[in-house]
């Protein structure tokens, strides 16, 4: 079997049928690994008690009567999300050594669901990046184009996926940090509505931003974890009820609205493919509209205060007195300063020093009061164009993956989630599909294509990602 | 921003920085701040809530696990620890008196 392109459901048939076990499909997970990771850097830790777990999985598909959506399945989990008893490094040099003491409600129901989670991914320090260059532990590589990134933040999810080791990943999106990695590396990435998915065990970033998501190689296959990760719980408040939100049907036919304005800055062969994505949807028998969305394009700024806001906040956890890395100073403050000092990469202090900037006294009202106010407009702008539309389609990101230390001023980086960062900032779910390639230097490169839906319409994206994806 | 700026964040933010950094971080926020400035200008006047409708989802107030079931896995993440506690420096002093 080719490792390449892995399908939960021809794996899992498989092993139905006792023409491939879990314990050989680690095996080659395991072989891949070993042969590629090398170069891509996808992996930050490969867990060895998982050859146990696969034989687990043997001998129930063995006995026969399996339910459990998963079982044998090899999955892979950014490493912000915690498994308990290993490490969770964030990507962060102040948590190195800092090991879970507990799972994340998304690992448990993975693991309840059968799966066998293979390994630790690498991220952007903190999910702090659109490049995964950011890592205190090295960058990831893109594994269609090794001098490329993967994107980022959840660029090790998306390059374990791409380089063919596991079927499905694990990441987080918090401004397109599963989206714009799914586009480089031709993957589906799924950005579940804000509260759909619980966010207990995440590593927190921006806390009303933060989603955790599925990468993998097919809309079906996004939607098998989407159903084992998804719903209420406990421990996490902002998780909702069935019944929150009004239904979002599924139909025949579907108007699309594209806020056509809003699509400046693109690169003129990615224009081409998102206007072939355009016209395969025609074909199919939807209808494509302009819609009106003025407030898109105040997204970005708005996301870049109220990101470094909620960042500088929760990053005030870091003292170097309860876990973590810990430098000694003269004094408990210069234990602080420096513990800090050393535990963060240049991003993260960036992002602290901003955030706290932004919510001083005398600048609140007019950043951080201001940037809430766009989100609350932004969501009446889209509640207005979904009266009228059932679904919005812009590219994913502007561009195809880019060189590795190609973008060296931070700004020029930010400018890669101006697609993304709506549907973190109102909540709403929004995947990437692979649609297209461009060509660079000899080299073809995948584009995404991203739909938003209403509040709880991932059904819908999913119905629409198979029809254009001819699933 | 000023260097004295980036220093005085750097402070509230608990994070010692070189002067390489405060530079560079000068520079960058400036970049930064020039984008993320756009904000300002819109006006919404007084129709807008600055905070969208929250609630706050309480929980009944009792033990949901067995007493101790993550002390020990707590305790072992303290980097400096004595017995069962943290071990932190004092924190008054009369160095600035």
């Amino acid at each position: 079997m080719p490792n390449d392109k892995l399908s939960i459901k021809v794996m899992r048939d498989a092993f139905t049928l006792g023409t491939d076990t879990p314990s050989a499909a680690l095996e080659r997970t395991l072989a891949v690994i070993t042969e590629k990771d090398t170069d891509v850097h996808a992996y930050l830790e490969v867990y060895e008690d998982a050859k146990e777990q696969a034989l687990v999985a043997d001998r129930l598909y063995k006995e026969g009567g399996v339910t459990a959506p998963l079982l044998g399945i090899p999955v892979a989990l950014k490493n912000n999300i915690l498994v308990k008893g290993k490490k969770a490094t964030a990507g962060s040099k102040i948590l190195e050594n800092y090991i879970a003491s507990y799972d994340a409600t998304v690992t448990k129901r993975l693991v309840d669901a059968g799966a066998i989670i293979v390994g630790a991914t690498n991220l952007d320090e903190f999910a702090m990046g659109s490049s995964t260059e950011n890592s205190a532990f090295g960058p990831t590589k893109n594994p269609l184009d090794l001098s490329r990134v993967p994107g980022g933040s959840s660029g090790g999810s998306a390059a374990a996926v791409a380089m063919g080791s596991v079927p499905v990943a694990l990441g987080t999106d918090t401004g397109g940090s599963i989206r714009l990695p799914a586009s480089f590396c031709g993957l589906v990435g799924l950005k579940t509505t804000y509260g759909r998915v619980s966010r207990n065990g995440l590593i927190a970033m921006g806390s009303s931003l933060d989603q955790a998501g599925p990468f993998g190689n097919s809309v079906a296959d996004v939607e098998t974890v989407f159903d084992v990760i998804k719903g209420e719980d406990s421990f996490d408040a902002t998780t909702y009820k069935e019944g929150t939100y009004a239904e979002v049907p599924l139909k025949p036919t579907y108007r699309i609205g594209i806020p056509r304005d809003f699509l400046k800055g693109i690169e003129s062969d990615v224009m081409k493919v998102f206007e072939d994505a355009e016209a395969r949807l025609v074909s199919l028998g939807h209808e494509i509209v302009d819609v009106q969305l003025p407030m898109m394009e105040k997204g970005l700024a708005a996301y870049y205060i109220v990101m470094p806001a909620e960042v500088s906040s929760n990053l005030a956890r870091y003292d170097g007195v309860r876990f973590g890395l810990h430098v000694d100073g003269r004094d408990l403050l210069d234990d602080y300063e420096r513990t800090r000092a050393q535990g963060f990469g240049p991003e993260v202090k960036r992002r602290i020093l901003l955030g706290t900037y932004l919510l001083s006294s005398g600048y609140y009202d007019a950043y951080y009061g201001k940037a809430e106010q766009v989100r609350v407009v932004m969501r009446e702008e889209l509640a207005s164009a979904y009266e009228v539309v059932d679904c919005i389609l812009t590219p994913t990101a502007p561009m195809p993956a880019w060189k590795i230390g190609e973008k060296s001023d931070p700004l020029s980086m930010y400018l890669a989630d101006i697609f993304t960062v709506p549907a973190n900032l109102t909540g709403v779910p929004a995947i990437s599909l692979p649609f297209g390639a461009v060509s660079r230097e000899g080299k073809e490169l995948p584009i995404g294509i991203q739909l938003m839906a209403p509040h709880d319409g991932e059904r819908r994206l999913f119905d629409l990602g198979k029809q254009l994806l001819s699933e | 921003m000023t260097k004295e700026e980036i220093q005085h964040l750097a402070r509230l933010s608990r994070i010692h920085l070189s002067e390489k950094e405060i530079e560079s971080f000068a520079q960058e926020a400036d970049a930064i701040l020039g984008y993320v400035d756009q904000i300002k200008e819109l006006s919404f006047g007084e129709r807008k809530p600055v905070v969208p409708p929250h609630q706050n989802p309480l929980r009944d107030d009792v033990v949901t696990h067995t007493p101790g079931a993550y002390t020990d896995a707590i305790l072992d993440a303290f980097p400096k620890r004595v017995g069962r506690y943290a071990l932190v420096k004092k924190i008054l002093s009369n160095d600035n008196a």
